[in-house]
Order: C-alpha cells, then sequence, then structure tokens
C-alpha cells in the first residue's frame, strides 16, 4: 500500500522547478565578481553571503590557521569602520552576521530585512579591499583563536582523533592540516602572514556573492554593480595545489585518550570528488554512502550491526562530495562494551563483504532515490541553506548547471554504478585504519 | 562617509514586518492549532508540544520521560522498528521526537501528496508505540553510552553540577537521560506509564505551517490526537531553589576550562519580563556587542565565546551563561566576569547599549518567520508560553518601551554578584572552590 512507484518519484522530482519558490538565476560582474540569486518571496528576509575562494588548503606550507585567522580579522577595522562597527552596524539594523572557514573556501554571511542589503553589499564590499590590521587586533585574536582550538579541538578527544587521522590520509595535499591550524604554527601567525593571503586571495575575481531571499536578481545586480563593480581584478590563476602520491600503502593510526568513553574504529579511503560536468561517480557514492549507513534502522551496516547483531551502538558512513580536491569516504563502528576494536573493524570488513556480494536492495535503493526527489522539497524551505549549497559548490570548482542537474543524475544512477564504485573504493584503493580508545588501566 | 550613510539609514528605515497571518483552528473533535497556511511548497511542517517533559518521571524512574521518546519510531503498531523505518523512509516524511525538560516535542514534515499516509505512521508512534524488549535493550544501551559519555564531557560535567546545587529534590535537578542505575532498571511498564503520563490533551500545543487547509488540518488533528486521555500526569510543582554564590572547582585533566555560570533568573509571565529580556541582551545575549563578549572576548582574548540566556524553566527560572578559557586564563575571564555583573546591577547599561540592543531585538524579529518549519516551532512555542495569537504584532513594541530607567531596576532587582555561582570543570590556575 505504501510503496510508492518510480512515477511517484520523479513526479516529486518535476515539481521543483515550476514552484516559483526558490528561483535561481546568476550573473558576472565585468571585474569578475560571480553572482548567484534566490529567490523567495515569503518572509521580507535577506541573506547576503560572500564566498572567497581561498582556504585552508590554500595556505602556505608552515603556516597552517592564515585562512581562519584572516576570517576572524575581517570584522576589525577597515580605511572607513573601526574595529567591531561592521557587525554593529549588523546588528543595529535587527540583523545577524557571521563566517565560516573550511578547506576550500571562506565565506561570511547577514541575515537582514531585504531593505537593508544594499548597506551589507556596501560594507561587505569594502572590507574586501580596504581592511586594515593593528598589531594590537592579531594580538588579541590570535588569542581568540587559540581558545577557539582549545574548545573546539583539544578539549574533544574525537575532534584531535579526525586530525591525525586525516594527516595519515592526505601525504602530500594541504587537505591534511586542520582548517583552525596546528597550534605550534597558530602561535607564530603575524601581520605579515595574514596580510599576504589577504591581498592575495580577497579580490573581486576570486569571489562569489550569494543572495538568497526577498529580492530580484535586477535589484542584486544594481546593487552589485554598485559596491562591487568598480573594485579591481587581481588578474587571479586557478588554483593548483600539491597532489597526492600513488596511494600504494594502507596505514594505520592509534590514538589513545583518557577522556574517550566509547572507543571506536574508523576507516577513511581517499575519493574521488564531484567535478564539474563529471558527477556520476560521486552521484554513485553520494548513494553509496546512503545505502551502507544512512539511515539508522534500514541501511546496512546499522540494520545488521545495530538492531540484527546488536554488536555495534553506532555504525554508519560518511562521504561529502563537495570538494574542490580528492574527498574521503568514511565508514566507522563504534562497538558495544564488550566488543574490542579488531572485532568491531572485523565485522564492519564482514559486512561491507557480504553487501559486495548480495548487492543492493532494490526496494531500498528506490526509498533512497525518492527521499533524495522529497529533500528537493524540504530543501525549498529553507533559502540559508540553499545558498550555502550554491557558495560551496561555486567555490568547490563546481557551477550552477552543476549543482541544478545534481537531482536527476542522482536519480538517473543505476545500482551497477552503485556497486562499481562500492568495489573502486572497497577493494582497488588504500586506506587509513584508525583506533580511538581510553588507555586500558582506566 | 560610509558611517554617515549608515546611520541615516538606522536612524529612519525600521525594517519590514513579516506578514504572519496566524489562524486558530478548533478540530471537529474540540483539539485547537495555530496554523499558518502558505501552499507555496507542497508540505506541511507540524510541531505537536506535550508540557510536563522529563520532569513528569515517576520517583526512582528518572531517565523514563528520555527513553520512552527514544522509542516512539522503533516499533509501533504491527510494525517492528524496521517495518516502521522503512515505512516512513517509503514517504520520505521526517518526523523527530525529543524529550525536554519542561516537554516531549514531536516534529512532523509530510509531503501533500501521501500526507495522510504520513499521518497514519505518525499516529501509530504516538499513539500506539510497542515498546518491545528487544528495541528497549538496544535503546537502553545506546542512552547509557550516552550517560557514560557525559561523564567525560566538561560541559555535562559542569551542568550536572549546577544543577544538582540549584534545584534540590525537584527533577531538574538531575539530567534528564537519567542515571545508569535508574535507566538500566527501567523496564517495559515503567515506559507504558510514561507514555500514559506525558501525553494527554490537557497539556497539548500544536503549530502547523505549510500546504493544509484549516479543515484539513482539523480532521488531521483529530485522527493523530483525538484519541488520546484527557489528562495526564500531575504537572511538577515550583523547584526549591538552594544555589548559593561562589566557585565550584571540579578538577578534569583538559587544557581548558569549561564553565557555567547562573542565578535566580525572572519568568516570562512577570510583568517585568520585558526588560530582563532587554538586559539580558545587552549583557550576554550571544552576539559580538554584549557587555561579556567585549570585556572578555574582544578586549582581552580570554575566551572564544561568551553568552548569557534567560533560562525560562516552567518551575524554577534561571539567568545562567558560559564560556571556555584556558586553564591559565579562566580564573582572570571569572574576575571580569564577577566585574561586570555587579557594575551592571549597581548602575545598568547605557542608553546606547540600550538603544542597540532594542535596534537589534526589533529589527530580528520578523526574520525568524522564515520557513514552515520555523513558523510551525514558534506557534507552538507561544501556545505553550500563554502568549495571545497576536503577540507578535506587539512584541516589539513591548520591546521599544523598555527605558533605562526600567533596565537599571531590573538588573538591581535581578542581578546579583555575590549569588553567582561559577562551576568550573578543568585543572584552572589560581582558582579553588569556595566551600
Amino acid at each position: 500500500m505504501l510503496r510508492l512507484t518510480l512515477a511517484a518519484c520523479l513526479s516529486v522530482l518535476g515539481l521543483a522547478p515550476t514552484l516559483g519558490v526558490a528561483q535561481v538565476t546568476e550573473f558576472t560582474l565585468e571585474n569578475g565578481l560571480q553572482a548567484v540569486v534566490i529567490e523567495d518571496h515569503r518572509a521580507p528576509a535577506v541573506v547576503n553571503m560572500l564566498w572567497y575562494r581561498a582556504g585552508a588548503a590554500d595556505e602556505p606550507p608552515g603556516r597552517s590557521g592564515i585562512a581562519h585567522f584572516l576570517e576572524h580579522l575581517m570584522f576589525k577595522a577597515t580605511d572607513t569602520l573601526e574595529s567591531g562597527e561592521f557587525s554593529e552596524t549588523v546588528e543595529a539594523n535587527g540583523g545577524s552576521d557571521n563566517a565560516f572557514t573550511s578547506w576550500d573556501y571562506t565565506g561570511y554571511f547577514q541575515r537582514v530585512a531585504a531593505d537593508r542589503l544594499g548597506l551589507m553589499m556596501q560594507m561587505e564590499a569594502d572590507r574586501m579591499r580596504n581592511l586594515r590590521l593593528t598589531d594590537e587586533d592579531i594580538e588579541t585574536e590570535r588569542s581568540v583563536v587559540l581558545e577557539e582550538r582549545a574548545q573546539r579541538t583539544d578539549s574533544n578527544p574525537g575532534a584531535l582523533f579526525s586530525e591525525q587521522m586525516r594527516a595519515a590520509l592526505y601525504l602530500n595535499h594541504p587537505y591534511g592540516i586542520p582548517i583552525v591550524g596546528w597550534r605550534h604554527e597558530m602561535e607564530t601567525l603575524d601581520r605579515a602572514d595574514v596580510f599576504d593571503f589577504y591581498q592575495r586571495y580577497y579580490s573581486p575575481d576570486n569571489a562569489v556573492l550569494v543572495v538568497a531571499g526577498d529580492v530580484t536578481p535586477e535589484e542584486v545586480r544594481a546593487l552589485a554593480e554598485q559596491y562591487y563593480g568598480s573594485l579591481e581584478p587581481s588578474g587571479i590563476t586557478p588554483r593548483a595545489r600539491p597532489s597526492e602520491p600513488p596511494n600504494i600503502a594502507d596505514r594505520r593510526v592509534y590514538y589513545e585518550d583518557p577522556r574517550v568513553s566509547d572507543p571506536y574504529v574508523v576507516r577513511n579511503y581517499p575519493a574521488p570528488e564531484r567535478d564539474p560536468g563529471d558527477q556520476r561517480m560521486a552521484a554513485a557514492l553520494t548513494l553509496l554512502s546512503n545505502i551502507l549507513g544512512g539511515s539508522g534502522a534500514t541501511s546496512v551496516l546499522p540494520r545488521v550491526l545495530q538492531v540484527e547483531e546488536e554488536r555495534a551502538l553506532y555504525a554508519s558512513t560518511s562521504y561529502a562530495g563537495m570538494n574542490l580536491d580528492d574527498t574521503v569516504f568514511s565508514v566507522f563502528n563504534v562497538p558495544v562494551p564488550g566488543v574490542s576494536l579488531e572485532e568491531a573493524e572485523a565485522d564492519m570488513d564482514r559486512v561491507i563483504a557480504q553487501f559486495l556480494e548480495d548487492g543492493i536492495d532494490p526496494e531500498q535503493f528506490e526509498r533512497i532515490k525518492f527521499q533524495w526527489a522529497a529533500d528537493q522539497v524540504y530543501m525549498q524551505d529553507n533559502a540559508s541553506r540553499l545558498a550555502r549549497t550554491y557558495g560551496a559548490a561555486l567555490t568547490s570548482g563546481l557551477t550552477v548547471a552543476d549543482v541544478q542537474e545534481w537531482p536527476d543524475i542522482i536519480a538517473s544512477i543505476t545500482a551497477e554504478e552503485v556497486m562499481a564504485a562500492a568495489r573502486l573504493i572497497f577493494e582497488d584503493t588504500r586506506s587509513v585504519t584508525g583506533y580511538l580508545t581510553a588507555p586500558e588501566d582506566q | 562617509m560610509i558611517r554617515a550613510f549608515i546611520a541615516f539609514l538606522v536612524v529612519l528605515a525600521t525594517p519590514a514586518m513579516a506578514q504572519v497571518d496566524i489562524r486558530e483552528v478548533t478540530s471537529p473533535g474540540g483539539i485547537t492549532a495555530w496554523l499558518v497556511q502558505d501552499e507555496s511548497i507542497p508540505f506541511v511542517a507540524l510541531d505537536i508540544r506535550f508540557e510536563g517533559g522529563t520532569s513528569l518521571d515517576a520517583e526512582g524512574r528518572r531517565g523514563a520521560t528520555y527513553l520512552m521518546t527514544g522509542l516512539l519510531e522503533e516499533g509501533a503498531g504491527t510494525l517492528d522498528s524496521r517495518a516502521y523505518a522503512t515505512e516512513v523512509e517509503s514517504l520520505a516524511a521526517r518526523f523527530s521526537f525529543e524529550a525536554n525538560t519542561d516537554s516531549v516535542v514531536i516534529t512532523a514534515r509530510m509531503l501533500t501528496e501521501n500526507r495522510d499516509e504520513a499521518a497514519e505512521l505518525l499516529r501509530l508512534a504516538i499513539q500506539e508505540p510497542s515498546f518491545e524488549q528487544d528495541d528497549l535493550d538496544r535503546v537502553r544501551t545506546q542512552v547509557l553510552s550516552i550517560i557514560d559519555s557525559n561523564a567525560n564531557d566538561p560541559r555535562e560535567i559542569a551542568s550536572a553540577a549546577f544543577y544538582a546545587q540549584a534545584f534540590g529534590d525537584h527533577p531538574y535537578a538531575s539530567a534528564i537521560e537519567g542515571t545508569a542505575e535508574s535507566v538500566t532498571a527501567l523496564t517495559r511498564q515503567d515506559l507504558i506509564d510514561a507514555h500514559r503520563a506525558v501525553f494527554a490533551r490537557d497539556r497539548l500545543y500544536v503549530g502547523a505551517a505549510g500546504d493544509i487547509s484549516p479543515e484539513e488540518l482539523g480532521l488531521l488533528l483529530d485522527r493523530l490526537l483525538g484519541d488520546l486521555p484527557e489528562t495526564g500526569a500531575p504537572l511538577p510543582g515550583p523547584a526549591p531553589y538552594n544555589l548559593t554564590g561562589g566557585v565550584t572547582v571540579i578538577d578534569y585533566p583538559t587544557p581548558q576550562s569549561t564553565a557555567l555560570f547562573g542565578q535566580r533568573g525572572i519568568a516570562f509571565n512577570d510583568p517585568d519580563f520585558f526588560p530582563a529580556f532587554v538586559l539580558n541582551q545587552i549583557l550576554g545575549g550571544g552576539n559580538f556587542r554584549s557587555r561579556l563578549m567585549q570585556e572578555i572576548r574582544v578586549d582581552r582574548g580570554l575566551t572564544y565565546g561568551i553568552s548569557t540566556y534567560l533560562a525560562l524553566f516552567d518551575y524554577g527560572p534561571m539567568m545562567m551563561g558560559q564560556f571556555s578559557s584556558s586553564n591559565e586564563l579562566v580564573a582572570e575571564a571569572i574576575d571580569v566576569l564577577r566585574a561586570e555583573w555587579a557594575t551592571v546591577a549597581e548602575n545598568g547599561v547605557t542608553q546606547a547599549e540600550l538603544e542597540a540592543a532594542q535596534l537589534y531585538m526589533t529589527g530580528s524579529y520578523p526574520l525568524r518567520f522564515d520557513g514552515n518549519s520555523n513558523i510551525a516551532g514558534i506557534l507552538a512555542g507561544m501556545q505553550a508560553d500563554d502568549m495571545p495569537i497576536d503577540y507578535i504584532n506587539t512584541r516589539n513594541d513591548r520591546v521599544w518601551a523598555v527605558t533605562q530607567d526600567d533596565v537599571r531596576a531590573m538588573a538591581a532587582r535581578l542581578m546579583d554578584a555575590d549569588g553567582l555561582r561559577v562551576v568550573v570543570v578543568g585543572q584552572p590556575e589560581g582558582l579553588e572552590s569556595t566551600d
């Protein structure tokens, strides 16, 4: 009775473009600034985002943490704004603002009433070029980012372990460094480090403007011309980072920390990411991750290890395809007390080997496809999330067309393609396996 | 030049107010809900709240409501746990079940094209959960692992100590998940009893937003909730307040200390709530320009972030806050915190701070009403807090009505630097427990 059909699945997909909510438009200014406008006229609000194609993986060797440090310092003084005045102005206009840094991008955003968009762009354009850093701001803010690292990483054994896992996975590519930076390098970052990075990467031809909410593309274009149009481009060249050597050896990481409550095993495989015009393998890997770990009761790993055998507290997978360079496919297993990590690793391997033999349950495959289609409906309820998707895509090497084709590509992936992706990862790829444990005498 | 332009805008313009058209819907069976109807996206969001929450745990059964809520989607009616999940996935419905201190909250998003089938699954979870022993044992193991993790989490350690000191023998004094001992002892009958205690029509609040008509919503409410019993377990009474001023240090080997601080707060229905609301915004309301953020992060670099909040517990409101600082910095941060607390209690805030907070609070309010899921949650929350249906239209005027004198009087009444308790988990330098 509740069985869905492929027709139902496609009907949901077919609805999305005709709804009138979340219309997407793109344009590029003469100076190279790329812009995406997502219309949602249900509330008189707007999200203004400016993304730079520069992140932690673009830092010079040995100077980790610059991209994120600069993100903090962008809230300090410019030629015309005092330190802190940017956020004060946003708040005085009823808005909220923040920023984020990843390996491939740094992004700044404000949520405000739609009639304040011009002011936001004016200030954002100002700090793209006119940042004024004092040594005092650098000193104080360095202490803040060290406190941030202490809070988010050093206080969290799982985060420390993940950092070690990444460092072991990427032998040569700068994805191996943490976004926040290694503490010993963060402590030495100075004004010149930050300013060089700022001048090199913060320019209109290296930025993507994403505006979502109660606006029209014409309004956004006029405002963008007004505030960003006069900024000179830097003649930025495409990013070329050190690449990985052939992946010939499995590696293992053991990390012991007295603060660990539930030991677990994780295995990371290097995996292909979404490339412009070439997203099928990434789509197959995305579905593979859904099939193996996407749902607590019905996907393969938790169904077998948590529900049927009761040998795991949590077992799952993760795969994030939106990356400029090679990404990671992860499998992890948190065993129940009494099951060792060696056994947990063997459990994980056994379930995956069985999956490679059995293949995909067609009904599960259909359900997952239908949920992907439905997600296109739910996504439209959240303009900020849509804005983030486009911003991340355009700073990770993808185009607007790639984002818009993605749901159809997902819908068209066959079970055979998913199994081919599974074999690529599980049979042909060397990996890093890690154990996170507490010391034995605890 | 930029500055002049900014000032100009701030003075003249007040952001456009969102048009939030709320209808009160009463079902044929007499269940009330607030609805914002909007057909632009083909799904509906529901937020269903039952007052009481984990504070309804029976004596000696701490953790029963939390575990019960975790089991609602683990098998219901004739469907076992896997079959239930399979059916929900087939319809791409999204349900969540959450147990809180004062409420159990159920949210749902259902596609228009299969709403009746999805609603039937939700009805099963609310009204006919199976609580099979296998599922109970599996979820119990997960809860025990959460309890175990919390014992190693500095924030959780701080919370546990803080609430234990504050609330005596009230349920608020202990963690909602229960203890390893209490959870291990829970039986299937305990969960059935907890279910009977929590889900009743006399404590129910519903918000709905999206693609559904009032008539359709009425029928849906009766189907989902109509068969629930009229009354549930008696609601808990007021909590005692046992907190004293001072510092509690809990030794934990970590490079950064976590601090949780607080004192007596103010209830939402207090006639002077709005001055307190504005006061908190100025003191530590979560943005960069708050007094504490400015003093402790921006000027001194002692933390990544500090915030305060009015914790509106139904039976014991608190004014609380938190931050983390490296072990060698935390003592200084606490000195600054206590000094600011005393300064504001004595002098109130500046007119500039007041106006900035009012601009922010009134300007940001309309921005909350974006998206069906957010709106449904706000509508249910407003009812649970006994707000009138026109609250949205009057709320900003009440924020604007607060004067500098109102804030000064409220700060003097509410804030007590000597009564402030700070619980620190870590290995802070130069800081010891005061009692």
